[in-house]
């Protein structure tokens, strides 16, 4: 199998993310894209870091293990903060909809802009 | 019927919330305390506790746990959160830089007491992280709440 | 490594269902399965504390989605796709392709052997340097704590604007302009 396959599925799980952002007219559809978009980019950081046979980054007091065998643990930390950051800029939106919702009661995007004025 | 069971969930999930949630948050505080020898860390940790009271809120509507924790409450523990982390932060300067783990040699390497400002830095980044989830979860849904009660 | 394969494949499927089913609960579920399949992907990949954040996040955000949004009527309207909408997603995902297709073919290494001139500092002196057996905490808290430091920035601010959003007092005028209309 192809050394770069995990890369390329990885790639279209980013691609049905901007789908739904660029072309769904439901509040609710488009955050999820972003969501969905958003989890590819983790993944695709930690696809990036996998060593083969490598294993987890942390050390033992009862076994030896040599540093070389170890995944890389930075893309892991950036990934960390990411993630978090994620699910607050998830909440920001969901507070975001949720006005808009209240404001013309509605979640379609089409509909707002006739509503306004 | 006590007032206790007029909000929220049926009375199963009220039972099995009691039982289960004190585990739940000593499961977050396990996982921020051992963050530098295990997976974990504050991250993880701080939403798991944040989980646990998610958990309070949604089996017992919002009246229960408001006192528990109100939302004045929650913004005093993620300030208290965000003054540590950097508190730690400004202590390093006396010794060498900003960040700086000035409390490094202390403790074996695989100790629970061990690597310096680490395990303080993951209690602080714990409180501020499940303080702010918590907070924004209250405001989402029990603010809601009220208002669309309001409407009606 | 065919567990990997048979989960993003899991994972895409979820997604097409979360972006193409009508009911909303069915898609914010979907979202769900696409979250724990990360999850346990992670696990697979060896990133144990990345695999453990993700799915506590992910049952928080999908707490979040259901409780915020689902207990509104909208449940069974039809969602369309916007004018131009799919003309402008075609020519992105070309673009998105190509770019792809350029990525692969050079700069980037196969996968399973990562580029380390930077990071193998990182396992080589974790130990030593910080005392944390942990060496993705050291990195987080010790190399790179300016990282957590801007991401405890961030997570203020939205924790701020969903509060400036979300604020119902002090609105009254806003309500009786609200009352004119209707």
């Amino acid at each position: 199998m192809n050394a770069y396959m995990p890369y390329i599925l990885c790639l279209i799980l980013f691609c049905i993310g901007i789908y739904a952002v660029l072309s769904k007219r439901n509040i609710i559809k488009i955050i999820l894209g972003v969501v969905i978009a958003e989890y590819a980019v983790n993944l695709f950081l930690i696809l990036v870091a996998y060593k083969t046979g490598g294993r987890a980054a942390i050390f033992s007091a009862t076994e030896n293990i040599p540093p070389q065998s170890m995944v890389d643990p930075l893309p892991h930390a950036l990934v960390l903060t990411s993630i978090v950051i994620g699910l607050a800029t998830t909440a920001f939106m969901i507070a975001l909809a949720i006005r808009l919702y209240g404001k013309y009661g509605t979640f379609d995007i089409t509909r707002m802009r006739e509503l306004r004025g | 019927m006590s007032k206790e069971h007029e909000h929220g969930m049926s009375v199963i999930v009220k039972t099995v919330t009691r039982l289960t949630v004190g585990l739940i948050f000593l499961y977050g505080m396990y996982i921020v305390l051992h963050g530098h020898i295990t997976p974990g860390g504050g991250f993880a940790g701080g939403v798991i506790i944040a989980l646990s009271f998610i958990n309070l809120d949604l089996a017992f509507g919002g009246k229960v746990s408001g006192k528990v924790f109100s939302k004045g409450g929650t913004s005093l523990v993620e300030a208290l959160g965000a003054v540590m982390f950097l508190a730690l932060a400004l202590m390093g300067l006396q010794y060498g830089g900003f960040f700086d783990n000035f409390l490094h040699p202390d403790g074996e390497p695989g100790d629970l007491v061990s690597a310096g400002i680490i395990p303080l830095e993951n209690i602080a980044i714990s409180l501020k992280v499940g303080a702010g989830l918590f907070g924004i979860f209250l405001t989402l849904i029990v603010l809601q709440k009220f208002e669309s009660e309001k409407k009606q | 490594m065919i567990e990997l394969y048979v989960l993003l494949g899991l994972m895409i499927a979820g997604a097409i269902i979360a972006i193409e089913v009508k009911n909303l609960l069915s898609a914010v579920v979907a979202v769900g399965i696409v979250g724990l399949g990360l999850s346990i992907i992670f696990l697979l990949l060896k990133a144990p504390d990345v695999a453990l954040t993700q799915i506590v996040v992910e049952i928080a955000a999908v707490i979040l989605l259901i409780r915020a949004t689902l207990h509104r009527d909208i449940a069974l309207k039809p969602c369309g796709s916007r004018p131009f909408g799919g003309f402008l997603a075609i020519l992105f995902l070309g673009l998105a392709v190509l770019a792809g297709a350029l990525t692969f073919s050079g700069g980037l290494n196969p996968f399973g052997s990562p580029l380390m001139t930077v990071s193998e500092f990182y396992p080589m002196n974790a130990v030593a340097g910080t005392g944390a057996v942990n060496v993705v905490s050291s990195v987080i808290l010790d190399y790179r704590a300016y990282d957590t430091l801007g991401e405890a920035t961030v997570l203020f601010t939205a924790v701020v604007g969903v509060l400036t959003v979300m604020r119902s007092k002090g609105k009254k005028k806003e309500e009786d302009l609200q009352g004119n209309n209707e």
